[in-house]
């Protein structure tokens, strides 16, 4: 068993390494603009579905209040950047630190919840981020902030011609989510996540300490989530609280590892690289109208996807006799 | 307003605190339910307070129809039904959602001079709005209804059952959609009932629902799943913070409140103030 593990782990590792090597060739062939924006929105919701997937799949707290770290990101990086003249990379780094020790504040009332109150506690204080952020007139309030324009340079991570440096990052944000995710899926702390989502209680009575693994993962997810949401910033240039903690983010993070198959290593990519271009597209078709025709088609396939397949996409791959090791 | 908000809750209660199913188009429910009554009026001018039965009783179809046709499969999932409940009925929120865009329009409508509608009352004195007033005392008797149909009533028992135990009540000879279809068509009703009040005095558009929902999902579980007359507290103690922290804070900050005591509440309490599970 430890052997077909160790060959699985492998395994997945060559295939990421060449799916890599792929999409990092893709802008050589794709030059229009607007796929390689969808590629780029796909890349980085893959990478914030792989965070999510951190702390709500392996350890199995279901966070519906995730767009909470996206935005304190976003407006890290972005404050320190107008305010103060930092650059957008340390912003970025400043923005995962205090998203993550703000999970870890969190962390310490809100894991003593379970089931839907955890999951209600979440939605809430992501919803008091963003009132806070709407009245908030140092940080912009509703008008939000502009990022200043002052052409293009990688130090500033500002690029007004070319859409290819965003998605290089996106790229590697997502390899990053996603090594992060296979390095700790075979470390102690992966599998005390499984054992706490499985049953805490039997988990505590082993000896595995819920609370900390808990806090850990925490932590890790709303690092990288962070880290999302300051790309996201500089890629659109402008954020404003709706915009960027809204509660559309949370459910977005989620759906993707929800479709592909929650707390497996590949659901995130595989819900990403199906749910973002289809998202895309139907707005791109149907959205001009303003009928919400979009919408009905999106909604159709997310109720139709979830009832189909409850263990996600992967599901379709794994053999029926692996079931009980999938996860 | 916070006894609107419990009116809102009330259903919510019935389908996610008493039947322990996530149903994240509860907002949506009620935005279909003011457009029902906004629509009877517009077209044969029958006043929204006169309405309130039809449209409740049109939601208890809609509401057993949705939960035949999609819930009941959601519910069946084996793996992570949990999620599988929120991602559908999320979805189904969405459609919902297109489908008053595409059909009625974004725009926002209102119902003028209905019988209810920006009048007040003076009560030794004090002058109330008669609106929410009567959302009020609807809400208050919807409260004791569904108190007495949960605990008085063969099939408030069999509900309650169904829940703990689906596979045990098949045995005793209760048929689990038949309960659970009821159920959700008399939670839809009551959020129908609560649509045709608001429907007077509030602007009807698509996204009404969000802007009520999550507040009716926090009103239920800080009053405990499970229990009635928690989620009847939770409507009191919703409404009367939020009054309270509009006079502190700004308007656009009144909702923080609420979070903050729901938050306050469960760190102190995990299962809410009257929760059983």
């Amino acid at each position: 068993m430890d052997k077909e593990f160790a060959a699985r782990r492998r395994r997945d590792l060559i295939i990421a390494a060449v799916l890599a090597g792929i999409a990092a060739l893709t802008p050589l062939f794709v030059k229009d603009v607007v796929v390689q924006n969808i590629l780029i929105l796909t890349l980085m919701y893959a990478g914030l579905s792989q965070s999510w997937n951190i702390l709500s799949g392996y350890c199995g707290q279901i966070s519906l209040g995730h767009a909470l770290y996206f935005g304190l990101g976003a407006y890290t990086t972005e404050l320190l950047f107008t305010k103060f003249g930092v650059l957008p990379w340390f912003g970025m780094l400043a923005g995962g630190v205090v998203s993550a020790l703000i999970a870890m504040g969190l962390g310490y009332p809100f894991f003593r919840l379970r089931g839907h109150y955890f999951v209600i506690a979440t939605i809430v204080i992501a919803e008091i981020g963003l009132l806070l952020f709407h009245n908030w007139d140092w940080a912009g309030a509703a008008m939000g902030i502009t990022i200043p324009i002052r052409g293009d340079s990688w130090l500033k991570f500002q690029f007004l011609r070319t859409k290819l440096p965003y998605f290089y990052f996106a790229l590697a944000l997502c390899c990053l989510a996603w090594f992060v995710t296979w390095w700790l899926e075979d470390s102690k702390w992966g599998f005390w996540w499984r054992a706490v989502k499985d049953n805490p209680d039997a988990a505590e009575s082993l000896g595995v300490d819920v609370f900390n693994s808990k806090m850990g993962a925490a932590a890790v997810s709303a690092f990288l989530v962070a880290v999302g949401g300051s790309f996201y910033a500089q890629f659109v240039s402008y954020i404003d609280p709706e915009s960027v903690m809204g509660f559309q983010f949370s459910l977005l993070m989620a759906l993707p590892a929800v479709l592909g198959g929650i707390g497996t290593l590949w659901g995130p990519v595989l819900g990403a690289a199906i749910l973002i271009p289809l998202t895309e597209l139907t707005r791109f078709k149907f959205g001009g109208s303003g009928r919400g025709v979009d919408l009905i088609v999106y909604g159709t396939l997310i109720v139709l996807i979830s009832l189909a397949l409850p263990r996600g996409l992967l599901s379709l791959f794994s053999r029926p006799k692996k079931t009980g090791a999938a996860r | 307003m916070g006894l609107l908000y419990g009116l809102i809750a009330v259903g919510l209660a019935l389908i996610f605190g008493l039947m322990d199913v996530t149903n994240f188009a509860h907002g949506e429910f009620l935005m279909i339910a003011m457009y029902l009554s906004f629509f009877l009026f517009a077209f044969f001018a029958i006043d929204p307070l006169l309405s309130a039965p039809l449209v409740a009783a049109a939601l208890f179809i809609f509401g057993a129809v949705v939960y035949l046709l999609i819930v009941r499969f959601a519910m069946r999932a084996k793996a992570n039904a949990g999620m599988v409940q929120i991602f559908t009925t999320f979805g189904l929120a969405i459609v919902m959602r297109g489908l008053a865009q595409f059909f009625f329009t974004p725009d926002y409508r209102s119902i003028p001079h209905s019988w209810l509608g920006g009048k007040t009352i003076s009560i030794a004195g004090i002058f109330l709005p008669e609106p929410q007033l009567v959302g009020a005392l609807v809400s208050i008797l919807a409260f004791v209804g569904l108190y007495f149909f949960i605990h008085r009533t063969d099939f408030g028992r069999a509900l309650e059952a169904t829940r703990e135990d689906p596979g045990a009540v098949a045995l005793v000879g209760i048929d689990k959609n038949r309960v659970f279809a009821f159920g959700w068509g008399l939670g839809a009703a009551l959020v129908g009932l609560a649509g045709a009040i608001m429907a007077s005095f509030f602007y009807i558009y698509p996204d009404v629902g969000a802007s009520f929902a999550l507040i009716a999902y926090v009103t239920v579980a800080l009053g405990g799943f499970g229990s009635v007359f928690g989620a009847f507290a939770g409507g009191i103690i919703v409404g009367l913070v939020e009054a309270t922290t509009a006079l502190v804070l700004p308007p656009s900050l009144k909702s923080v409140g609420i979070y903050a005591v729901y938050l306050l509440v469960v760190f102190i309490r995990p299962r809410g103030l009257f929760g059983s599970i």
